[in-house]
């Protein structure tokens, strides 16, 4: 990030402002709050940003709900027992004090598997999304830089993908990748890059026509390092929400992939998975169902307030 | 109008073409060995290699690609292909469940327009009130709860909880939709002993939908409020009533009913969690029964189907648009 935050980018983020307080140093107009005036020491767009977003109460929660996620996933597994260790004795029992979420019809801890599972979906969420957002960007990029047939043929194929019900083009990608995690983390990238994609490709066409490019090329400076130093800069904002987005998206598809049994194989503890084990015991033993559903619920929520209230605060307008 | 009609006809069909080939290619050509799955199917970690060779030579997987395609291809556009692993005709399955999956989708879209276009109204008129706030907590929630975790968070209380405690007898659903009978229904319209199956699946469905609905309703109703044109409506004198109604609620609502349009596609193509959940016997169930036992024919041929009703569904959308609305030209001077 701070290699693209680079002097490219500032003149287009810092002119509104400046220009907007000069005017009003110049000319206060009647009727306005003084205080509103006293701007202080300029702040940086991410400044501006982040006091956006801390106001935002939605959002807030949503980031506390990630931090609290992820500390689970880190710390976590150092407080409960192995997630396929299997119990001899004990077979689907609601929530006692050794087993605070209670034991599967295997005979393993729910809590651990919950935890064990939560660390799983984030380490998928975020490695898909990363692969995702490079992929979206190449793709992106190329097609709004060159423009004409790259454009049209890029997109076309944008469009015929898109049209594909998402879960069988999951599913086709990972016949093609094999079986295990790293298969569903690169299905999941290669189906979600599309809005990036199309996304990254706006943002290029629209700002390829700013004087500061046509200078650029002016002065010798290379395709490739206008489109990295130049542009990207410029339109990464919308990109950071997708990402924000992109990882609670991703969670939820793996989950719903590793439901339909052609995701996650056990005895990975997936989320889904385990959702989809409870399905047999609804009746008899709901906690089998509540725990893990819960936990995906609450990823998946906390990903996409962040990602709600970054677009408030970056002021990325929905396409 | 009509140069606009075939000109995205050809465009559905060439984007139709494409999603094949790209399946095709996923499915057949690289490394992915359907013979081979076909051939553990029956319980088999390493088949031998001659009961691959057998599966291969029965479902002519052993002919050279370009041929493959070929015959695929024809098999999908004639309807006349069959199940690896039943030799159940897909003709057969089209003619039974798609009308199932429509069913669905127009009772889901049904309470998608209701419950979101009601809420969002609300918690536009009453902005910021309690009612608002559970409105907007309860869309972000509903864009984040996987269908499959609402779908048995809805029968656990409908179809568990409801007959623990002896609820009354029109909170009693079925855990499943394994009653839907096809003699049963009149095109969109039940028999009153089957709304019980369809209501958890229709609820599941259109969950998300529901959400944006009213999240979108909500935005553009508070947008058209302080539009130039009410102003001046009730600078005019104009009661509330008759400018919230003619002048707000009109202009709000279009670009609700589009996305209401264009989605009807998506709950046909996305239904897939949804149906296997309750088991509801429409395309997407038979799709995911098929991905998850290799069933390649099937997964094709009805992957198409989807695409093709959600190309239709969405050209109807723009045309339906052209006619409502006087500003927009089809196919026109661009």
């Amino acid at each position: 990030m701070t290699d693209f935050d680079s002097d490219a980018g500032r003149p287009i983020h810092e002119a509104p402002e400046v220009v907007h307080m000069a005017g009003m140093a110049a000319m206060p107009l009647p009727g306005l709050d003084a205080s509103l005036l006293d701007v202080g020491p300029s702040r940086s767009l991410f400044q501006d940003a982040w006091r956006r977003f801390r106001r935002n109460k939605l959002a807030m929660f949503g980031l506390v709900l990630v931090i609290f996620l992820i500390v689970v996933a880190i710390i976590g597994p150092l407080f409960v027992q192995d997630p396929t260790k299997l119990s001899k004795t004990v077979f689907r029992e609601g929530p006692t004090n050794q087993h605070p979420f209670g034991v599967d019809q295997n005979g393993a801890d729910i809590l651990a598997r919950v935890v064990y599972g939560i660390r799983l979906s984030l380490f998928i969420g975020v490695l898909a999304t990363l692969l995702e957002t490079f992929i979206g960007l190449v793709f992106g990029a190329l097609a709004g830089w060159y423009g004409r047939w790259v454009d049209t043929i890029s997109m076309r194929f944008v469009d015929i993908m898109l049209g594909i019900p998402y879960i069988i083009l999951a599913y086709a990608f990972i016949t093609v990748f094999g079986k295990g995690v790293p298969a569903v983390i690169f299905a999941l990238a290669f189906t979600a890059w599309l809005q990036t994609a199309r996304t990254v490709r706006a943002g290029f066409i629209q700002v390829k026509e700013f004087e500061y490019i046509e200078a650029a090329r002016a002065l010798g400076v290379s395709s490739r390092r206008i489109m990295l130093r130049h542009i990207l800069p410029n339109i990464l904002q919308p990109v950071v929400v997708l990402m924000a987005i992109g990882v609670g998206s991703a969670i939820l598809s793996e989950a719903a992939l590793s439901f339909l049994g052609v995701g996650v194989k056990p005895p990975n503890p997936s989320l889904g998975l385990m959702v989809a084990d409870s399905q047999s015991f609804l009746t008899s033993s709901p906690y089998m169902f509540l725990f893990p559903g819960m936990a995906i619920v609450l990823t998946v929520l906390g990903f996409l307030l962040v990602g709600d209230g970054l677009r408030d605060a970056l002021d990325v307008k929905d396409n | 109008m009509a140069v606009f009609i075939v000109r995205r006809l050809f465009s559905l069909a060439v984007t139709l073409l494409g999603g094949f080939t790209l399946l095709f290619i996923l499915f057949f050509t690289l490394p992915s060995d359907p013979a081979t799955k076909i051939a553990s199917n029956n319980g088999a970690k390493n088949p031998p290699a001659a009961v691959v060779q057998n599966v291969k030579k029965r479902l002519g997987l052993d002919k050279p690609i370009y041929e493959q395609y070929w015959n695929r291809l024809e098999d999908t556009v004639t309807l006349s292909g069959e199940s690896y692993t039943t030799r159940e005709p897909i003709a057969e399955m089209v003619k039974l469940r798609l009308p199932a999956s429509l069913r669905l989708a127009v009772w889901a879209m049904l309470i998608e327009a209701s419950i979101g276009i009601g809420s969002g109204m609300l918690s536009a008129r009453r902005r910021g009130s309690i009612a608002d706030g559970i409105t907007t907590i309860a869309a972000v929630v509903a864009g984040a709860i996987p269908v499959f975790v609402l779908g048995y968070l809805l029968v656990l209380v409908t179809g568990v909880y409801a007959y623990a405690h002896h609820w009354p007898e029109w909170a009693k659903l079925p855990t499943l939709s394994t009653g839907y009978d096809p003699e049963q229904w009149f095109l969109i319209f039940p028999a009153p002993s089957q709304i019980q199956y369809m209501i958890q699946p229709a609820f599941v469905l259109a969950s998300v939908s529901t959400a944006i609905v009213a999240r979108l309703t909500r935005t553009t109703m508070l947008e058209a409020q302080t539009a130039d044109h009410v102003r001046t409506a009730r600078a005019k004198g104009l009661r509330d009533k008759v400018v919230s109604r003619r002048h707000v609620l009109r202009n709000a609502l279009i670009p609700v009913v589009t996305f209401i349009g264009i989605d009807f596609g998506t709950l046909i193509g996305f239904a897939i969690l949804t149906e296997t959940v309750f088991q509801w016997p429409g395309l997407g169930s038979k799709v995911a029964r098929a991905a998850g036992q290799s069933d390649l024919p099937v997964v094709l041929t009805l992957s198409m189907v989807v695409m093709l009703v959600y190309g239709l569904a969405n050209l109807l959308v723009d045309i339906s648009y052209a006619k409502l609305d006087p500003r927009i030209r089809l196919g026109g001077a661009k």
